[in-house]
């Protein structure tokens, strides 16, 4: 990996000129070392600023990736990655720090527009926008991509958003209704004018329509339903050089038809970026140590033989970064499989929340939690402890796990199945942790891992799965959506968000306070009333003991020393991927 | 060039070494071939070595609950408090091994290595030997039928034992343990998982057994003996289990000996691929997939199950070899 001279240096300044194609880059050098601009220098400003061109970024995943569909992911890493092939209505701003959590105009000449019942939302496109293949991109494209996401039997992965938030009178996708005419959620009064139509009121529909990639164009011509994702068709800076290959990974190259002149959130450095899916997580971090992987894809952080060189060295301490990563790593429970309170209070009070946390690599790893909402959310309250002590050292409260089992009617304890990503070894220590805690109050736990890529969609995603095997626990990690409490609750508690498939309301709790509670969000308008309402929601969900707490992340984030603009997104709880640049 | 190979067989040698012990003063007393064959083995050491391994593994297995109570910790039990929570190591040197923790301490949960070793024999024991045993019984009749029969018959299970030595093993069994239902044919849990393991291995590595019995069979057939039982009006089912069975015995014994710690092997590696027994049932396979997740951290974690494996496949080995020495299956007299 080692550094050949070069001449680039630190931005003194802690903003970087991302925007309009403005190609000269910060100047002065100041304290740079050879290797990695310091611990925690992609925090809060840009690492590696350069608008060189050239070179081949090698990008890789230890799982497969969900899909490469824009309209069919959800994971916080893909809806990153989407963005160099994709460009929607809005998406985050490529900055580093708080100005990455905000919506930025993107295909979009700005920011959606309410109306004053803030029911309808109006964008207006630019013009001028291309596909890879030359033709424009018009309103009906983003309409389409909007409608297809309402067929969930196709796309399984993707936000449900739209389809519970906008007026589409029972409409079913169209695959099932070719005629897209049919579909009244999106109107398109002329080419350039995309207008949402909304069954109620709501605020925050600009943040709900920036974070995922579901408004990335699709032109209904080149659709072929779930086959769409393996070579989306491009209207960002890269393009798929050939048909994504499930299990391996694919090659993007430069989009002649992308125009940086209109992109302020993208950067089109790399001659080639490769992604290369399904490589062992020891065999990735080993590469991306020596820096024959710039980019580790899924932007959780590095696995435990890496964490101990990293932090053990510090000429590769000064290229990693160890930011709160905006996840928290909690544990769904089921309230179908365990309908009893009493009994899940018991599995709350047996846990041994300092194993759980262990699990996660300590200090490094991260926070022990007390709300189900990160402190990142707007806000948020640190919240009240219900049957457990969110401190280092608590192994779990044994006599009131007892208690509670016996309220429950099973003072003799139950058995159920816990399952967990089986390609990560943190959430199988937590399984372990769990698994072992419980016991002492003979809560048997059945332990079963299932590859991330088909977790979220057929396993813990799956309320008929997790039914039919009596799963009444998993691990599971959330990164708001948007960072306020609706955008980080909503998915994992109203009552509306239960899906077939890639359900996020694992516990499927179904509360009539907190359902009642997120229908009196919608007509609050005032942003500190809202959160009072998202706090009690939060509250609600610990003292019913659907969701058990463990663990706000930070992510032991490592930057090889050939990597250029490298700086953490806050929105994405990593770093940003549609500005990078390599030297080699 | 031309002699057969076969001249040099022990055959010529056994007489010898029986006429020899007769010599050295004591009375000549007739020997049966377990006889010989026990006398051979007590002077193979490497072999005796081998099979005392062996025997001391088995009593470790089947006493485990009380070894790891006088020398260790129950195997499931955590002992954070001698973990460095951010690195993940134990905070003592030499990965806490002591007089407390024999083996030293598994990295994050600080469990007993010691005890889960003790523990993870059980499973690849059980594995092997059950395995082993599925394999011999369904090898031995399919191999005497077919060499005994000959003709279509012969053809058919030949023909089987190709298409079973040539099927994709390992990724089969993956694809069978990923997609188990929880509970079948009244098992559930692990004690599903480990009969089908078993049977998988078990039923696969059966050819490796019915070939050799049915080459035996077959040169058995065409012995006098065999003829004469036939012309005396023996049966087929006769000649099969009280003539020609019999003189498998030997064969049989070795090549068993010799497959359990193949059987062993595929175990392991099944449980390293993450498709053996669910956590937290310690198995030697798993704790090396565990251990190459920390290998930086702690080093000996590795070192540990793999030795186990070592050791145990190695002691199985130099016994079989042994008993195969000592009995020599192709003396079948």
């Amino acid at each position: 990996m080692k550094s050949r001279p070069r001449i680039l240096a630190a931005s003194s300044a802690g903003v970087v000129l991302l925007g309009l194609g403005l190609t000269a880059c910060g100047g002065g050098g100041d304290e740079k070392t050879a290797d990695g601009a310091g611990f925690e220098a992609a925090v809060g400003k840009v690492v590696n600023p350069s608008d060189k061109k050239g070179g081949t970024l090698r990008m890789a995943i230890s799982s497969d990736i969900e899909s490469t569909d824009p309209g069919d992911m959800y994971y916080a890493w893909s809806t990153n990655y989407v963005r160099l092939y994709s460009r929607m209505l809005l998406t985050y701003a490529s900055k580093p720090g708080d100005e990455g959590r905000k919506p930025s105009p993107d295909l979009a000449e700005g920011l959606g527009v309410p109306s004053a019942d803030k029911k309808t939302w109006t964008y207006k496109l630019r013009r001028g926008m291309k596909y890879e293949d030359g033709t424009e991109i018009k309103a009906k494209d983003i309409k389409y991509a909007v409608a297809r996401t309402f067929d969930r039997a196709v796309l399984r992965h993707g936000p449900s958003y739209f389809s519970n938030v906008l007026d589409a009178k029972g409409y079913k996708g169209p695959y099932k209704d070719k005629n897209l005419d049919n579909f009244k959620g999106v109107e398109t009064p002329d080419d350039y004018t995309v207008v949402f139509k909304l069954k109620d009121p709501f605020t925050e529909f600009n943040e709900l329509v920036n974070f995922s990639g579901q408004t990335a164009p699709v032109p209904q011509d080149k659709d072929k339903g779930e086959r769409y994702g393996l070579h989306p068709i491009s209207s960002g800076p890269y393009k798929w050089e050939k048909d994504y290959q499930p299990g391996k990974g694919g090659t993007l190259v430069p989009n002649s038809n992308w125009d940086q002149s209109t992109d302020t959130n993208r950067k089109q450095l790399p001659a080639r970026i490769e992604t290369i899916a399904g490589l062992n997580a020891e065999e990735l971090d080993n590469q991306l140590l020596k820096g024959q992987i710039h980019v580790d894809l899924a932007g959780s952080g590095v696995q435990d033989n890496a964490r101990k060189s990293i932090l053990t060295d510090p000429k590769l301490k000064a290229q990693a970064d160890n930011p709160p990563g905006g996840f928290h790593w909690y544990n769904p429970i089921d309230m179908k499989v365990v309908p009893n309170l009493e009994c899940r209070k018991a599995m709350v009070w047996a846990a041994d929340r300092d194993a759980m946390w262990r699990a996660y690599g300590g200090d490094v790893g991260g926070e022990i939690a007390t709300s189900i909402m990160p402190p990142d959310v707007e806000g948020r309250e640190k919240g009240t402890d219900y049957y457990t002590k969110a401190e280092k050292g608590y192994k779990g409260n044994v006599e009131e796990a007892k208690k509670s089992l016996a309220a429950c009617g099973k003072p003799q304890g139950f058995e159920t199945t816990m399952i967990y990503r089986e390609d990560r070894p943190k959430e199988k220590g937590v399984a372990i942790a769990l698994q072992q805690s419980l016991a002492r109050v003979n809560i048997k736990l059945n332990l079963k891992g299932f590859p991330a890529n088909t977790y979220t969609s057929d396993q813990a995603g799956s309320p008929s799965f997790m039914q039919k095997n009596n799963v009444g626990i998993g691990t599971f990690g959330w990164l708001s959506d948007w960072p306020t409490g609706y955008g980080y609750l909503w998915a994992l508690s109203d009552k509306a968000a239960i899906l077939p498939s890639g359900n996020v309301n694992i516990a499927q709790i179904d509360d009539p306070q907190i359902n009642e509670a997120w229908k009196k969000s919608y007509t609050t308008v005032d942003a500190a009333e809202r959160a009072k309402l998202y706090n009690m929601i939060d509250d609600r969900l610990r003292s019913q003991a659907a969701y058990m707490p463990n663990v706000y992340a930070k992510s032991l984030l490592f930057r090889p020393s050939t990597l250029n603009n490298v700086f953490f997104h806050k929105g994405f709880g990593m770093y940003n991927y549609s500005t990078l640049g390599v030297t080699q | 060039m031309t002699a057969p190979i076969e001249v040099t067989g022990s055959e010529t040698q056994a007489q010898p070494d029986a006429v020899l012990e007769g010599i050295e003063g004591k009375a000549i007393q007739g020997r049966s071939l377990g006889q010989i064959a026990w006398l051979r083995l007590k002077r193979d050491k490497v072999a005796l070595a081998g099979g005392i391994i062996v025997i001391l593994l088995i009593l470790m297995a089947i006493f485990a609950p009380l070894v790891v109570k006088l020398l260790g910790h129950p195997p499931n039990e955590f002992h954070q408090d001698l973990i460095d929570p951010t690195l993940g190591g134990p905070t003592s040197s030499l990965g806490g091994m002591n007089g407390d923790f024999l083996l030293g301490l598994e990295p994050g949960n600080g469990r007993d290595l010691f005890s889960r070793i003790v523990y993870g024999a059980r499973v690849s024991l059980l594995v092997g030997f059950m395995a082993t045993l599925v394999a011999v019984v369904i090898g031995t009749v399919l191999g005497v039928v077919a060499g005994y029969f000959g003709g279509w018959v012969d053809w058919v299970i030949a023909r089987l034992m190709d298409i079973f030595l040539a099927f994709p093993l390992l990724m089969f069994s993956i694809a069978v343990v990923g997609v188990l239902p929880d509970k079948w044919l009244g098992l559930e849990g692990n004690g599903l998982r480990m009969a089908i393991l078993i049977f998988i291995i078990g039923f696969f590595s059966w050819p490796y057994i019915g070939r050799i019995v049915r080459g035996q069979t077959i040169s058995l057939r065409e012995r006098e003996f065999v003829d004469a039982a036939r012309s005396m009006g023996a049966r087929s089912p006769y000649i099969l289990f009280r003539e020609i069975l019999p003189n498998l015995v030997a064969p049989i014994l070795v090549y068993s000996t010799l497959l359990i710690p193949t059987n062993i092997l595929f175990e392991a590696a099944l449980s390293f691929l993450g498709v053996g027994i669910s956590p937290p049932t310690p198995a030697w396979g798993s704790m090396l997939t565990d251990a190459i997740r920390t290998y930086q951290i702690a080093p000996y974690f590795v070192v540990i199950p793999g030795m186990a494996i070592f050791i145990t496949v190695m002691a199985f080995n130099l016994f079989g070899d042994g008993l195969r020495d000592a009995l020599d299956p192709r003396s079948n007299r």
